[in-house]
């Protein structure tokens, strides 16, 4: 029997496997490289970048869920420059393959000009806008959550930037598939899918939210159903190539979601329970592709009518 | 172990683990758990300890119907066991309390910087508030056997509550309580405990609630190092949750703390 083929092709950028720990669950990556070898990983999808450095929100940033968790760090990063000028070449001594650029901004200009300096940067193949942070100048309403407001940031970046746009949707909005078509439109090259689920908890003893800043984004495996209804919508409606993101936990639920269109898979929540889970999931891959016939990762995806 | 190489010599084993697979979890087996207080418990487990670098460090422990594992110092260590003090604050920590002798417990280890040498302090003070003495009996172990003159001083509410003093007490620690009602020892705090026995340090390190930190940096005129907790969710540095601003930049609490020097903190 043949060895199972897990490699996967995101716009032309070939990864060893679809395996790519999340944005804000890995730092900059080169931190993990004490718990196991990171060169194992398809990719890594750096920590969220803004153009300056950024404290983010006050503490305590994070309320536990039954099956997942909120965080709301802020988007906390060192800023655009010092992450060229510092993280990245730490990042490159640690890993050797393809990154995946995580940019945010709080208005256009503030995503085209981090976009146009990573594009410069060798070792990112991809760029992923996070459209999750709110508009200061469109009212303060997330970019993610307008057709108009996604295609025009989209639209924006193209002209600055070389390689490929993935545009990291929020599931925030009435109806994912159409901010999705309003990305494509404006020239994004592919998705990431899902960002985390607005969401709340209460300290019931000292009657007030858990988390400083009110609500707070919620992943792990709670969402992972969501996620993958919002795969299977954005790929179907689209035809791009779509990164599953949202409560992946194990070769199963990797191999799920490629079935309902991922091309590759971000694992976030994950890894802050497990250290160890990317590692693992990739160890696990092969066995569970002999056990369902799977040959090659990537005749999989999408496979579901 | 591939049986067939029993009889082999130890050479033909790799003696250099691999860089980069540090294995810092482990599944650990309860040798004991045992209560000293109504809320306070004390568990031994044993299992690899060899990621471990410090006392002051911490590990994570994976709870039973929780997403997130729960940090909790090191009270002691050594090369096959951890010993713990926790209090139970919840459902997490209640589920740990009834773990019995033999149950598997999967522990993240070797957390967090530790205590940082102090070449300079002869007679240190390990000063803890509740169940934040904890970290101070593995340092306080490591310091005698470097020679310096410990004193520790540990407050609580009330007597009741009063969970560590005999297993410093038993140890040959030179051991003082304060008590808020004042039921056992000095009436007052860590603070009060100190001027009432006229203890004398050249350093401190001290592990309590803030606003107990926030009155020994400002009562105490001596260079020291503190023991911060935040809430966290990974432990190991990746998600930016128990940030800090300090004197010298913005830090993880989990990964460049839990231990901060006296000069690095800004108290607002």
């Amino acid at each position: 029997m043949n060895k199972p083929d897990l490699s996967v092709s995101l716009s032309g950028v070939r990864l060893s496997n679809p395996v790519i720990p999340a944005s804000g669950c890995f730092g900059y990556g080169y931190g993990m490289s004490e718990f196991y070898d990171i060169d194992i990983l398809g990719s890594i999808s750096f920590k969220g970048t803004t153009r300056e450095p950024r404290f983010g929100n006050p503490l305590p940033r994070v309320a536990e869920c039954p099956a997942g968790m909120i965080n709301s760090v802020g988007l906390q990063n060192p800023g655009i420059d010092a992450v060229i000028a510092e993280e990245l070449p730490k990042m490159r001594e640690a890993f050797h393959n393809p990154i995946i650029a995580n940019i945010s901004g709080f208005s256009v200009d503030e995503y085209v000009e981090c976009c146009e300096k990573i594009d410069r940067e060798e070792q990112v193949a991809i760029i992923e806008l996070n459209v999750s942070c709110p508009n200061v100048h469109g009212g303060g309403m997330s970019f993610g959550t307008s057709c108009d407001s996604v295609a025009e940031v989209v639209r924006e970046v193209k002209k600055v930037a070389s390689k490929p746009l993935y545009v990291k949707l929020t599931p925030n909005v009435t109806d994912i598939a159409s901010v999705a078509i309003a990305a494509r439109d404006a020239g994004a090259d592919g998705f990431c899918a899902i960002n985390t689920m607005l969401g709340m908890r209460v300290d019931i003893r000292r009657r007030r939210p858990v988390i400083a800043n009110v609500m707070g984004g919620f992943s792990g495996p709670a969402i992972f159903p969501v996620a993958v209804r919002m795969v299977y919508q954005v790929a179907k409606a689209t035809g791009l190539p779509v990164i599953g993101c949202g409560g992946v936990d194990s070769a199963a639920a990797v191999i799920e979601m490629m079935m309902a269109g991922a091309s590759a898979v971000e694992i976030g929540a994950a890894n802050l329970r497990d250290p160890y889970v990317c590692r693992d999931i990739i160890e696990e891959l092969p066995a569970k592709m002999r056990e369902l016939h799977i040959d090659r990762l990537s005749d999989i995806i999408g496979i579901v009518e | 172990m591939n049986p067939d190489c029993r009889d082999m010599p130890p050479a033909c084993f790799p003696t250099v683990q691999s860089k980069s697979d540090m294995n810092r979890k482990e599944i650990f087996s309860v040798i004991s758990n045992r209560r000293l207080t109504a809320r306070t418990m004390l568990l031994k487990v044993a299992g690899a300890t060899g990621a471990i670098t410090a006392p002051g460090q911490f590990v994570n422990i994976a709870v039973e119907g929780k997403y997130l594992r729960r940090p909790i110092s090191l009270f002691d260590y050594d090369d096959d066991s951890i010993t713990l003090l926790y209090d139970i604050v919840g459902d997490g920590t209640e589920w740990l309390a009834t773990r019995r002798p033999g149950d598997p417990l999967d522990i993240l280890t070797g957390l967090g910087n530790g205590f940082q040498p102090a070449p300079e302090s002869r007679r240190p003070l390990l000063l803890g508030g509740g169940v934040g003495i904890a970290p101070m009996f593995a340092l306080a172990r490591r310091l005698r056997a470097e020679g310096k003159d410990i004193t520790v001083v540990m407050g609580y509410n009330t007597a009741a509550d009063v969970a560590a003093e005999k297993l410093f007490a038993d140890e040959g620690f030179s051991t003082y309580v304060a008590t808020v009602d004042g039921s056992r020892g000095t009436k007052g705090f860590v603070t009060d405990a100190i001027d009432a026995n006229g203890l004398d340090g050249d350093y401190f390190y001290a592990c309590g609630p803030l606003p107990m930190m926030r009155a020994l940096c400002s009562a105490l005129d001596l260079p020291g190092q503190l023991s911060l907790d935040q809430r966290m969710a990974c432990g190991f540095g990746a998600c930016m949750c128990c940030s800090l601003q300090t004197r010298s930049g913005d830090k993880r609490i989990c990964k460049d703390g839990p231990i901060f020097f006296k000069e690095d903190l800004i108290w607002k």
